[in-house]
């Protein structure tokens, strides 16, 4: 179970509070959905809890599963069950996509004690996985992301996903850049590693991606706080009416 | 034109250290060798093809000691068939080498060649480093043709089976080393020299290569680590028609290294890539040093050049593509790149181009940056310490310059070395 209470987040470099006091709970097998303007927060968000440079949290906690995710190096959040599925995926030129895939399946199984996948056992699993998002074994030898189209990059972040199988997962914008075929074969990839032991956090503008994947809750996040919460219903008020009403309520 | 005074003074008491080895046939050549070194005077940290690279335990009299390497590491290209050629401080040895016959290849031990006046040795022993000298006088290379004690003329005739390797043995904390190879590849012949190893305390390597048309050499090199071991290295080729030759240089440590690849390319449609991967931790210089001239039609260079450089390393790259008029569709690539994982580390790059054809694609880069944070936030969000992250980027960025081995084999057993040096290292 994912936890926050009360995040209040600042950029280091500068004195502009981002988050003001984020309260949310995703349990495990659920869907939650965050919805709001630009500006919102909702990226910061999802790079804070995932331990990236640059920010300074003044205040609050997030935890998954009792444990201080803000204590954490990222690489020791990512062992400890947290994916972010990032809205822009890196390019890291000459660095084969399966020997990453491989390097930090085998490193987070270290990190957790659990013995490494030999070169066999995870070439079977990855290739059955990359067929599902359609995944060919060009791109799986080509470097990470170089030179993969936008549908591509985040098909790649999907196969990440299930070769990790975290325990908390959050998309962040997975939806942007995509036609509808990609984000079919995107929000696919996803509902089959929906689990009772795996909760998601879903960033997204559009109401479009929750058609594909049904949320349990939505919530709008608006000047850095969560401002209302309700079930895949708000998804379509936002969706018919713009954030101006409901903003304008709850002010 | 007379000699500065200094530079006159620090040549003969060079000279005066050296003696003359009694070989007989290339005695002559030895002999104006050392009238060549008298001209040009040894380098000093005045000349400008030396601004980047402080020359003087190069030149001094006695080689500065180094201390032997505690070295537990695999030997590299272990797992390579090869033809084993061993020299213990810059001295053949018989004992610890392979027979020297290979079918395709003849391969003589320098004092050995008899003093007939056809030897083909006689034609190319100092020839190419005499020609070597332009647009600057290398007067470190000369000295090499002079006092050379021992090298091998490796004459390719064919398509040997295995590759040559030339590898160099550091026993003695104060050897002062002069190797002298020189290396014919005749039409349609194909061969692969290795070298590897520190060599010395201090180690002064001269190869001349004359690739005839058609005919290709492939040479990869993996300079040994010891921290303290200084060389210099000049590597002079010619190409004729259609030849091709890829070399690639692996250096790790060592407090000092110049490195200089001068190649002519004489003959139509050849091919000259050279390479190299460079990996500097610690109070390290090492120069890569290219002159390539083009002087024939339809002919490609490459020069790609990687360091990565921490803890106060220097890396320098000074590379010169000379395209003379009548070189038509010359094709010329140059990039050198370093990587400074800290402020106290530095890159020194001067890429040079000279073209007097008008029908050429030429170009050259060169940039120095720090470890891409987002690449490495990236790295570690999908669970890699950072550490691991870091020397997988690392890796990712020599890269490019390892690509260049054409041979799997040779260029998984250099990537091996890096992965296990980068691991080492921390």
């Amino acid at each position: 179970m994912l936890e926050i209470k009360n995040l209040h987040v600042k950029l280091e470099e500068e004195e502009k509070q981002i988050l003001k006091g984020v309260d949310l709970k995703v349990d495990s097998g659920k869907v939650h959905a965050i919805m709001g303007p630009n500006g919102s927060g909702k990226s910061t968000l999802s790079y804070v809890l995932s331990g990236r440079d640059g920010y300074e949290v003044t205040e609050g906690a997030a935890s998954l599963d009792g444990e201080d995710l803000l204590e954490l190096e990222p690489e020791e959040r990512a062992a400890a069950g947290l994916f972010l599925a990032f809205q822009y995926p890196v390019e890291i030129p000459g660095v084969g996509n399966m020997t990453f895939l491989r390097t930090a399946v085998n490193a987070q199984r270290k990190a957790r004690g659990e013995e490494e996948l030999s070169a066999a056992d995870f070439l079977k699993i990855v290739r059955e996985r990359a067929k599902s998002l359609k995944i060919n074994a060009d791109m799986l030898k080509r470097p990470v992301n170089v030179g993969f189209s936008g549908g591509e990059k985040k098909r790649n972040e999907i196969l990440q996903m299930a070769m990790l199988e975290p325990k908390m997962c959050i998309l962040d914008e997975t939806d942007s850049g995509l036609d509808v075929d990609a984000m079919k074969l995107v929000a696919e990839g996803v509902n089959a590693l929906r689990d009772e032991g795996r909760g998601f956090l879903v960033i997204t503008h559009y109401q479009r991606l929750l058609d594909h994947i049904k949320p349990d809750v939505v919530h709008i996040m608006a000047d850095g706080r969560i401002v209302k919460t309700g079930g895949p219903e708000l998804a379509l008020e936002v969706e018919n009416n713009g954030y101006a009403d409901i903003l304008a309520e709850v002010q | 034109m007379a000699l500065p005074e200094i530079k006159q003074t620090a040549t003969e008491a060079r000279l005066a250290a050296l003696e003359l080895p009694t070989a007989g046939c290339t005695k002559p050549a030895r002999e104006a060798a050392v009238a060549r070194v008298r001209e040009m005077g040894l380098p000093d940290r005045r000349d400008e093809y030396w601004k980047y690279t402080r020359p003087d335990t190069l030149v001094q009299a006695d080689a500065p000691k180094a201390a032997l390497f505690d070295n537990d590491e695999p030997l590299m290209f272990d797992q390579i068939d090869r033809l084993k050629i061993v020299f213990v401080d810059g001295i053949f040895d018989a004992d610890a080498s392979d027979d020297l016959s290979l079918e395709g290849v003849q391969i003589e031990r320098l004092e050995d060649i008899c003093c007939t006046d056809i030897h083909w040795a006689k034609d190319l022993y100092g020839v190419l480093e005499t020609r070597g000298h332009n647009p600057v006088p290398r007067p470190l290379a000369a000295l090499n043709t002079a006092f050379a004690a021992d090298g091998v003329a490796i004459h390719v005739t064919g398509k040997p089976s295995k590759p040559i390797s030339l590898i160099y043995v550091h026993k003695d904390e104060a050897s002062d080393a002069f190797l002298h190879h020189i290396v014919r590849v005749e039409s349609g012949a194909e061969a692969t020299i290795l070298e590897n190893g520190p060599a010395a305390a201090r180690f002064n390597k001269c190869m001349e290569i004359d690739i005839a048309d058609g005919g290709i050499l492939h040479h990869v090199r993996s300079q040994g680590r010891d921290h303290e071991r200084r060389a210099v290295t000049h590597m002079f080729t010619r190409l004729g028609e259609e030849s091709v030759y890829k070399s690639f240089t692996l250096t790790v440590n060592g407090v000092l290294t110049r490195n200089e690849q001068v190649i002519e390319i004489l003959g139509d449609d050849a091919v000259a890539h050279v390479a190299g991967a460079c990996v500097g931790d610690g109070d390290f210089h090492h120069d890569d040093t290219v002159f390539i001239t083009h002087d024939a039609v339809n002919c490609e260079s490459r020069q790609v050049f990687k360091k990565v450089l921490r803890n106060g390393a220097t890396g320098v790259f000074q590379g010169k593509i000379l395209v003379k008029a009548g070189a038509q569709k010359t094709d010329g690539y140059q990039i050198s790149q370093s990587l400074l994982l800290d402020d106290d580390s530095q890159f020194l790059a001067k890429p040079e181009l000279e073209i007097y054809a008008d029908d050429v694609a030429c170009s050259h880069g060169s940039t120095s940056g720090a470890i891409d944070e987002t690449a490495l936030f990236y790295l570690r969000s999908r669970g890699l310490p950072v550490a691991d992250a870091t020397d997988l980027l690392t890796l990712a960025f020599l890269a490019e310059a390892v690509e260049e081995i054409e041979d799997e084999d040779l260029a998984a057993d250099i990537v091996n070395r890096l992965e296990s040096w980068l691991s080492r290292r921390r």
